[in-house]
């Protein structure tokens, strides 16, 4: 069991996490936009997460939060 | 203890800027200078300073920078090429506000020129040298003595307005020996804290930036308002000024620096002839001494004005300006490492002054 | 639960202005997740390069000073010198420490002065618009060099950890990755072993990242990583270089 917190308005959809996630927990939204106008990443199958915080070592905005 | 030495030039300012709090020194060797990093070398390890001989002048000022920002009282020196070199590095301090203290024994050119005397360095060192709009304090003392007492004080003043104190003196001033009288060792533990200077201790809300990058056009130009506004001050409190034998002079002589002592010698050798000569002496090149100017140039007694310089005419545009052509102003200069004897001034007065 | 990742507090709160995608943001949290681990609040001076990492004086929390194009290794002398005690350390990219800081980084690695310096290796000039770096790969397209840097008109890249690697001042020398999750942990422990040594008095510790520019090699994000993997690392070798 494990909890990702992302702040999406920090998020610029680069989606490195989305690559390095070895669960396909992530994916980048494709109508979801931020206050700057990112499409941000967003949890598809957030009960596949196994909070190895791969996602997070990744971000290089420091979005993600990976509680276990 | 003051204490009284016969010294080099180079040797007493080295001592004078330790005594007065120097603990950082980064430097490159340059003739005519060369004594100044040698004599920090082995004297401020002795107080618990640091002398560090860098790999270039560019360097050596970004050592100063890192340094004088951590809150050290540094100090580097050169002669002008290697002060070309450090005009990146003085626009920077200015741009940051950082308190420095730098040497310049200027040797004459342009290029690489030659080693010795010259004050061919004026406009680079008055009207900013490296990019942007900045100024720092600038001295030029005239003798060995009066660069150990203007030193000695350097960095209270660098302090007070946070800008680079700048003397500029040339190769005749740091290569003379003369008797001087060394103040004591200021006590340093004395002074205030630098609630500014990046010391390691800020964490959140209490970090410092030392920095002179500004994005927003407003607050660059808020900034520039500020700096001219201590310049302002610093123009208001800080002008040093000599004047000799100017009550009933009708030629004026003047010249700054080394020329300075042997305007003197002319005006004493016309004055034995008859004419009435004086001479007026900045000593603070910045903040320039312009009330001093009006009041010769409004002179009824003074006829004419002679600038002497050791340039192609580079401190006679100051002169005309504050003048305001009120008075005319003669232009006698010698260059390319050649000095003037006081004769030789004797015979331009003689010849070119009504 | 418990936290088993969040930013680290050596970072203030001030949203990164990197590019998507750019890997000057895990560099930054790596240096940051170093000095929290070695305990540097309240004793750390930072030095902010000229370039993408100008602003990295609103990242780092804790005393920063921002320095001229190249001159960051000078001025972390000054300041170490001042204040030895401290913690110090310079953050630069390849234009700055490989170009036009090539003398200021080779006589501080040579002097052995006990600083930290980190360096960003992506190829090209990132804030000035995709110009051609001293780390340029060959064949590899630039502003400066549009049909690709060429050996004959451009001359070759250059090998940082390399060179430094000749003297005998620098402790510590090494080239990581920062192209997947794998090389980001092994550069986590190259950074937090540089900055260790410091806290040792070991004197000069450099570690260089391989990182990315999708903006200026026009290339996705993902796209990005996997050119450090493949192109970047042949030119580039990792590994430690030096170890004293």
């Amino acid at each position: 069991m494990a909890k990702l917190t992302i702040n999406k308005e920090l998020c610029k959809g680069c989606g490195l996490c989305v690559t390095a996630c070895p669960k396909g927990v992530l994916g980048v939204s494709d109508k979801d936009t931020n206050g700057k106008g990112y499409y941000v990443v967003e949890e598809v199958d957030a009960a596949a997460c196994i909070g190895c915080a791969f996602c997070a070592t990744m971000c290089p905005d420091c979005v993600i939060t990976v509680e276990k | 203890m003051a204490e009284r030495k016969l010294m080099k030039g180079n040797e007493a300012i080295a001592e004078a800027a330790i005594r007065g709090g120097c603990r950082f020194y980064a430097g490159y060797p340059i003739t005519p200078q060369n004594e100044i990093p040698e004599y920090m070398s082995w004297r401020l390890p002795q107080v618990g300073g640091r002398f560090i001989q860098a790999e270039s002048e560019i360097s050596a000022i970004n050592m100063v920078y890192g340094a004088a920002g951590a809150g050290a009282r540094a100090m580097t020196s050169s002669s002008s090429p290697g002060i070309s070199l450090k005009q990146e590095g003085i626009s920077y301090i200015c741009g940051a506000e950082l308190p420095c203290v730098i040497i310049n024994m200027v040797r004459s050119g342009p290029g690489l020129g030659g080693i010795q005397p010259a004050q061919s360095d004026y406009f680079q060192t008055v009207k900013g040298g490296g990019h942007g709009d900045y100024r720092m304090l600038v001295y030029s003392p005239c003798s060995v003595q009066e660069c150990v007492d203007l030193l000695y004080d350097a960095y209270e003043k660098a302090e007070r307005y946070r800008l680079p104190v700048m003397i500029l003196g040339d190769g005749m001033l740091g290569q003379i020996m003369e008797a001087v009288t060394l103040p004591e060792m200021k006590d340093l533990s004395a002074l205030p804290k630098k609630a500014w200077a990046t010391d390691g201790t800020g964490f959140g809300d209490t970090r410092r930036v030392i920095n002179s990058l500004y994005i927003v056009p407003d607050e660059l130009e808020a900034m520039n308002h500020k700096l001219q506004r201590i310049y302002d001050e610093m123009c208001r409190n800080e002008v040093l000024c000599e004047d000799y034998l100017l009550d009933d002079a009708e030629i004026v002589i003047t010249a700054y620096g080394t020329v300075a002592r042997i305007a003197k010698s002319a005006v004493d050798i016309l004055r034995e002839q008859g004419i009435k000569a004086g001479l007026l002496r900045p000593i603070t090149l910045y903040p320039f001494p312009k009330d001093d100017f009006a009041k010769v140039m409004n002179a009824a007694n003074v006829k004419e004005v002679v600038a002497v310089e050791l340039s192609m005419g580079q401190y006679v545009e100051d002169v005309r300006l504050a003048a305001e052509g009120k008075k005319p102003v003669k232009f006698y200069g010698r260059s390319g490492g050649n000095v003037m004897s006081p004769e030789d001034i004797v015979d331009f007065v003689l010849k070119e002054v009504k | 639960m418990a936290t088993v990742f969040e930013k680290p507090s050596f970072l203030t709160d001030v949203p990164f202005h990197y590019c998507p995608g750019c890997t000057h943001g895990i560099a930054h949290r790596l240096v940051a997740e170093a000095l929290d681990e070695i305990g540097a609040q309240g004793h750390c001076v930072g030095v902010a390069p000229v370039g993408c990492a100008v602003f990295a004086y609103n990242y780092f929390n804790c005393d920063m000073q921002e320095a001229a194009h190249g001159r960051a290794p000078a001025v972390a002398t000054g300041i170490k010198l001042t204040n030895p005690d401290n913690i110090v350390f310079a953050y630069q990219g390849d234009g700055d420490l490989a170009s036009i800081g090539m003398a200021e980084i080779v006589h501080a690695a040579t002097r052995g002065v006990n600083i930290t310096v980190i360096f960003i290796n992506n190829a090209i000039y990132g804030m000035t618009g995709g110009q051609m770096a001293p780390t340029t790969l060959l064949g590899q397209k630039a502003t400066t060099c549009p049909s690709g840097r060429s050996a004959e008109v451009n001359g070759y890249p250059i090998r940082m950890c390399e060179m430094l690697a000749t003297l005998d001042g620098p402790s510590y020398i090494a080239r990581c990755s920062l192209a997947d999750v794998k090389s980001v942990k092994q550069a986590k422990k190259a950074v937090l072993k540089a900055f260790q040594n410091q806290k040792e008095g070991k004197g000069f510790s450099f570690v260089e990242l391989l990182s990315t520019c999708p903006t200026n090699w026009h290339m996705s994000p993902v796209q990005a990583l996997d050119y450090v993997k493949n192109q970047m690392t042949a030119q580039y070798p990792l590994g430690v270089f030096k170890e004293v």
